[in-house]
């Protein structure tokens, strides 16, 4: 194992230990006092709500979902390309404009048909 | 054998120590960030309703141990639970939230001498680490079985629409830095002789941007909770707001080189590097001013606090003056450090600043501004960044020179799109079916 990698094991093992610990620590803290938890309404003012919580949402969602995973992708492509640049000089240039390309005509239909408006 | 364990636990202290002191010193620093926070609220003209309370104005020497209240005072405020909420998931979210926080925050190299900071892939890591974050939104939003969950959702648009964002406008200083290890991206902006926002202001813009529109409110969130989940929840936004200050450092402004780090190489006759002596005389400035303000406070107790910081600078200058006549390794990692904090803590200032002094738009316009304007302005800056490189290449002119140009373009076609965004908008509202509230 490359050496850098374990005191990131060390930090990764200390992280996840680290809200356990504090949980104990306050529990400790609060162990003389009256701690009963407190439950309140779904929105904490004492009113009920006079909607279901689980309400239809809009199938916008979904679009953004889709749409990050298309871009999302793209941009991973982006990132071995970014560190090689300086070497691949013109030729990287012009290879990835066209990647580009590809993505900017799809992102202008999007843009188009109305993908990226949020109204 | 024991030969063999004793050097490797030798080799692991440095790191484990390190290690531990960081998830020690973070919370403190998300502290203090907190009351910067509320100073900068508290100093607005209208404060705004906040449900923790703004700093009365005087926020003088003696807040400095606000942050032990705070903690105190969320620790042992009972928690809250919505009425019919899975009390499970609502627990573990923000746990998990301030998990990956601190492991995001843990490769940041606060100094050349950091040992994650060789990291071969250690952006990637960083970046990887954090997006997990939106796992913590998805639960604990719907986790509530209220109407929380709905801003879970839009949160978590919100937050990978921004984060496409950031990982865009990062890619533009990859291109100039060639790796991603974050040492070999300091390094390179030494050897190139300038900080990289200097060659893509564009991609440092988008990336403040996204970060701010990327780190959520806790407190102004009326599902956070309260007590220790809302301390968690906290604590993790506060380091984001880290784990950002961090990369911008790293990747715009130089990481820990010293400002004008090659200042000997066009002066070789100055006999020593005098800008080496600017970290003491700071501290020593810093020292002289608390020790002028100390007996000036009202309690005894404030005038110890405020005397033994003035102490405490006295000795980081001693500190700072020693290394320089120290080995050259030592002076490197000490000086490097103070470097590196000095422009984070500023990246951190004007972040909380900015992100507590402006409203943030609408859901709608949010998403907006991400799609419309801020993706085709960070694709538009990596081919400007891209073609400024090869032309400096492939032409050798002055690097500024075509940079200069490029930014300019890339400017233009901000103007172009922020312009077309606004028409669309202002067509929108003068409609009388667009309410955008959804």
């Amino acid at each position: 194992m490359p050496a850098p990698y374990i005191p990131l094991l060390i930090f990764a093992l200390l992280s996840a230990a680290f809200p356990f610990v504090a949980l104990a620590v306050v529990r400790r803290m609060r162990a003389g006092m009256d701690s009963a938890e407190a439950t309140f309404h779904a929105d904490e003012s004492e009113i009920a709500p006079k909607l279901p919580p689980r309400a239809e949402y809009s199938g916008r969602f979904y679009l953004v979902a889709v749409m990050f995973v298309i871009f999302d992708v793209a941009t991973i492509f982006l990132f071995p390309w970014a560190v090689k640049f300086s070497e691949l000089g013109v030729y990287g240039l012009l290879t990835m404009l066209l990647f580009l390309g590809v993505l900017i005509a799809g992102y202008f239909w999007l843009y188009r048909v109305g993908a990226l408006d949020w109204t | 054998m024991i030969h063999a364990i004793l050097k490797a636990a030798q080799a692991l202290l440095v790191p484990v120590a390190g290690v531990i002191a960081m998830v020690i010193l973070l919370p403190l620093l998300a502290g203090y960030i907190l009351l910067v926070k509320r100073k900068i609220i508290a100093d607005q003209p209208d404060q705004r309703d906040q449900p923790d309370r703004p700093l009365a104005p005087p926020a003088s020497a003696q807040r400095l141990l606000q942050p032990f209240e705070d903690v105190w005072a969320l620790a042992l405020q009972p928690d809250t639970l919505p009425r019919h909420a899975d009390k499970l998931l609502f627990w573990f979210a923000p746990m998990l939230a301030a998990a990956i926080a601190l492991l995001a925050c843990s490769a940041i190299p606060f100094g050349p001498a950091f040992p994650m900071a060789d990291l071969n892939v250690g952006l990637l890591f960083i970046l990887a680490v954090a997006s997990l974050g939106i796992y913590a939104i998805l639960l604990g939003g719907p986790s509530a079985n209220n109407h929380d969950s709905l801003d879970a959702l839009r949160s978590a648009a919100r937050y990978l629409s921004y984060g496409m964002v950031a990982a865009l406008a990062l890619a533009s200083a990859l291109m100039l830095a060639g790796s991603l290890s974050l040492r070999q991206i300091v390094q390179a902006q030494y050897d190139q002789g300038t900080w990289f926002i200097l060659y893509a202001p564009v991609g440092f813009f988008a990336y403040l941007a996204a970060s701010i529109v990327q780190v959520r409110h806790p407190s102004g969130d009326p599902g956070s909770g309260a007590g220790f989940l809302r301390a968690l929840g906290i604590l993790a936004e506060y380091a984001n707001m880290i784990v950002f200050a961090g990369l911008a450092t790293t990747l715009f402004f130089g990481g820990w080189l010293r400002p004008f780090a090659r200042f000997h190489d066009h002066f070789l006759s100055t006999p020593v590097e005098m800008l080496d002596a600017l970290p003491a005389l700071l501290f020593l400035a810093l020292a002289f001013y608390g020790a002028s303000a100390a007996p000036q406070q009202r309690s005894k107790a404030h005038k110890i606090a405020i005397g033994s910081g003035a102490g405490l600078c006295v000795l980081l200058a001693a500190v700072m003056a020693a290394s320089l006549f120290a080995a050259p390794g030592v002076m490197a990692a000490v000086h490097g450090a103070f470097w590196f904090l000095a422009k984070a803590l500023a990246c951190l200032y004007g972040f909380v600043w900015l992100r507590f002094t402006f409203p943030l738009y609408r859901f709608d316009r949010l998403m907006r501004v991400a799609w419309q304007f801020l993706i085709p302005l960070t694709l538009a800056n990596l081919i400007g960044v891209g073609v400024a490189i090869v032309l400096r290449e492939q032409l050798g002119v002055n690097p500024f020179f075509p940079s200069l140009v490029m930014t300019v373009a890339t400017a233009g076609v901000a103007a172009w799109l922020w312009g077309g965004r606004n028409e669309r908008g202002a067509r929108e509202s003068a409609s009388p079916a667009a309410d955008g509230g959804w």
